[in-house]
């Protein structure tokens, strides 16, 4: 397992390698510029704003310096936009709301959705099985941005026990955990339930029952451990982009966050916010999947670290 | 086993194809699948809801684009049955004309997502080593890429087009069904009835799609119907960007997103759209459950 992570790492640089290059110039290649918003630059004011920046270097020259600066300092640049502020400081200052919005959401929706997805699934064809399924469909068929105004008209506005938005106080973090959280609660409940079912007709849970084995150690101890390998493919990807954050989930609720950063970052041709958001989501994807991958044969003992 | 058609017969020469079929499971399926009355039922108002929006349009008096600014935000009444919109548009037109741009989405961008995901995740999965990892590194990599710029850049190269929307959100939503079907495809690999396969000489294409997929339908179908509502609702947000269908054009997504800014006021303008958006995902859930018991081959042995 220990050369298994090892060698997992060192795929990790390549990987990395070609998400930075890749997106350095997918976006050098998209038209329009930084500073063409900016209603009143004179040729010289723009000259002096690329001098500044380093855009007026031949390309290759700015990818190298990109990637020398990201290597030897860990620095990932200015930021186009706000002039007076580099990417670290954007990402430290935005990243922590998204950090723990994300965190809350995912703890409601493992709670929610595996708990409903393994009841619904040892209670087959009852009304339990079809409340809990119906509930993760509703989770399914409303998106956020339905979800979202709705438990504000409900929550804040009519019974007025929180804020329509912002992100002050502890209230202020229920009702966007909420929202987010149901969201993918219902998927990982359709996914539960439907692994759950996979396992619990195979030959090694009736062996468990004929041995005499309790209803809880059969869920628990034999059938969870099959059953839960599609919902931890899952998770992996869906981990990452919670905690990145949610535009639209931060832009209802006014929330300063990552994921509004991010998406305005492209709109406005901020080369360095953009790039430094795609590196740190990449380093999530990439250790998430990392993960799932040795909880994948921690779960299933068939498999072995190849 | 209720069907005549299951039934076989050992004959004195049996052949490798005999032993492989054996019991045809997809006609088995069928029959199955028939006797599930919420399958049934969800498959026929798929094709109802879908014949009225191809339909539909062609005995609507209004067009999706025609306003009428005396009578912006009417209630459900008989001329307009669902009610106008704020620019006096009729609703039900609209939705008809938004279910053609939703449910062609969903169906082909998830399809497109269904055949790369399955086949790439097979493929990583049974080949295990050097070409899984280099093909899961692969997605790695495509996770990462900024999904928006991608949009972007798709649409100052083509242009404004529906397709481009398609492909789009084709080439992200593979991804995940890819790191599904893998690890289900390892899981299953090193199991007798594989050695089975191998063992009667069959070639690895024809023990991964004959052998193997048929066995991981019940993750595939559960995370296509996920896939689904995912595609119409990306659609949307891309719609929310100013990069998906453009007005007066409009999608179920984006019907449902200008009624949630209206919901207290004027709420038929969301509660219509959502209803039919979720009346369609209901019963794709319920055919598709359908289809996953009906090709369960353990389950319908009990």
């Amino acid at each position: 397992m220990f050369r298994f992570i090892a060698r997992r790492l060192l795929e990790t640089i390549p990987v990395l390698f070609i998400i930075v290059t890749a997106t350095f110039f997918m976006v050098r290649f998209v038209p329009g510029g930084p500073f063409d918003s900016e209603k009143a630059t004179t040729p010289e004011i723009r000259a002096n704003l690329e001098a500044y920046y380093g855009l007026n270097l031949p390309l290759h020259r700015q990818y190298t310096n990109y990637l020398k600066a990201i290597v030897l300092h860990g620095d990932l640049g200015r930021s186009t936009k706000y002039a007076s502020r580099t990417v670290n400081e954007i990402i430290a200052d935005k990243l922590p709301a998204s950090l723990q919005l994300g965190g809350l959401s995912l703890v409601i929706a493992l709670v929610l959705g595996l708990t409903a997805g393994v009841v619904a699934s040892v209670k087959r064809n009852t009304w339990v099985d079809y409340g809990a399924s119906s509930f993760a469909m509703i989770g399914i068929c409303v998106p956020t941005f339905v979800l979202g105004p709705l438990l504000v008209l409900v929550f804040a506005i009519h019974l007025g026990w929180f804020n329509a938005s912002g992100w002050y106080g502890w209230q202020d973090r229920i009702l966007p955990s909420l929202t987010l959280g149901i969201v993918y609660a219902a998927a990982i409940a359709r996914l539960t339930r439907g692994g759950m079912l996979e396992v619990l007709n195979q030959d090694y849970i009736r062996t468990a029952r004929a041995k005499g084995a309790s209803e809880a150690r059969i869920i628990f101890r034999h059938a969870l451990r099959g059953g839960l390998l599609p919902v931890v493919s899952y998770l992996g990807p869906a981990i990452a982009g919670i905690l990145t954050g949610s535009f639209v989930i931060e832009t209802i609720f006014q929330i300063p966050g990552l994921g509004r950063e991010f998406v305005n970052s492209a709109f406005n041709r901020d080369y360095t916010l953009v790039l430094g958001t795609v590196i740190l989501y990449a380093v999530l994807i990439v250790a998430l999947n990392l993960v799932v991958d040795i909880v994948q044969v921690w779960l299933n003992p068939k498999l072995k670290f190849e | 086993m209720f069907s005549p058609s299951s039934e076989k017969l050992p004959s004195a020469e049996v052949t490798t194809a005999q032993i492989e079929r054996g019991v045809s499971p997809w006609i088995d399926a069928w029959h199955r699948l028939r006797r599930n009355h919420l399958a049934v039922f969800g498959g026929i108002v798929l094709i109802v809801l879908s014949l009225l929006c191809v339909a539909g349009p062609w005995f609507s008096p209004y067009g999706y684009e025609e306003t009428n600014l005396n009578n912006t935000f009417s209630p459900p009444s008989g001329a307009h049955w669902l009610g106008t919109d704020q620019l006096g548009r009729d609703l039900l037109t609209r939705l008809m004309f938004g279910g053609r741009i939703s449910l062609m989405v969903g169906l082909v961008a998830t399809f497109v997502a269904l055949a790369i995901g399955v086949v790439y995740g097979a493929i990583s999965g049974y080949a295990g080593g050097k070409l899984d990892r280099l093909m899961m590194r692969i997605v790695d990599i495509i996770y990462a890429l900024p999904f928006t710029i991608f949009v972007i850049l798709l649409t100052v190269l083509f242009g404004r087009d529906i397709r481009l929307i398609f492909v789009a959100i084709g080439a992200v939503e593979w991804l995940t069904m890819a790191r599904i079907v893998r690890g289900q495809i390892m899981s299953i690999k090193r199991m007798e009835f594989i050695e089975a396969a191998r063992s009667l000489g069959l070639g690895t294409p024809r023990i991964i799609f004959r052998h193997m997929i048929p066995n991981i339908l019940g993750p595939i179908i559960v995370y296509t119907t996920l896939t689904i509502p995912g595609v119409m609702l990306l659609e949307a947000f891309l719609g929310f960007l100013g990069l998906g269908v453009q007005p007066p054009m409009s999608s179920w997504g984006v019907l449902i997103k200008d009624g949630a800014e209206r919901m207290e006021e004027y709420p038929w303008l969301l509660i219509f759209p959502g209803t039919l958006f979720s009346l369609t995902l209901f019963s794709l859930n319920f055919l598709g459950d359908g289809l996953r018991d009906a090709l369960d081959v353990r389950a319908a042995k009990d």
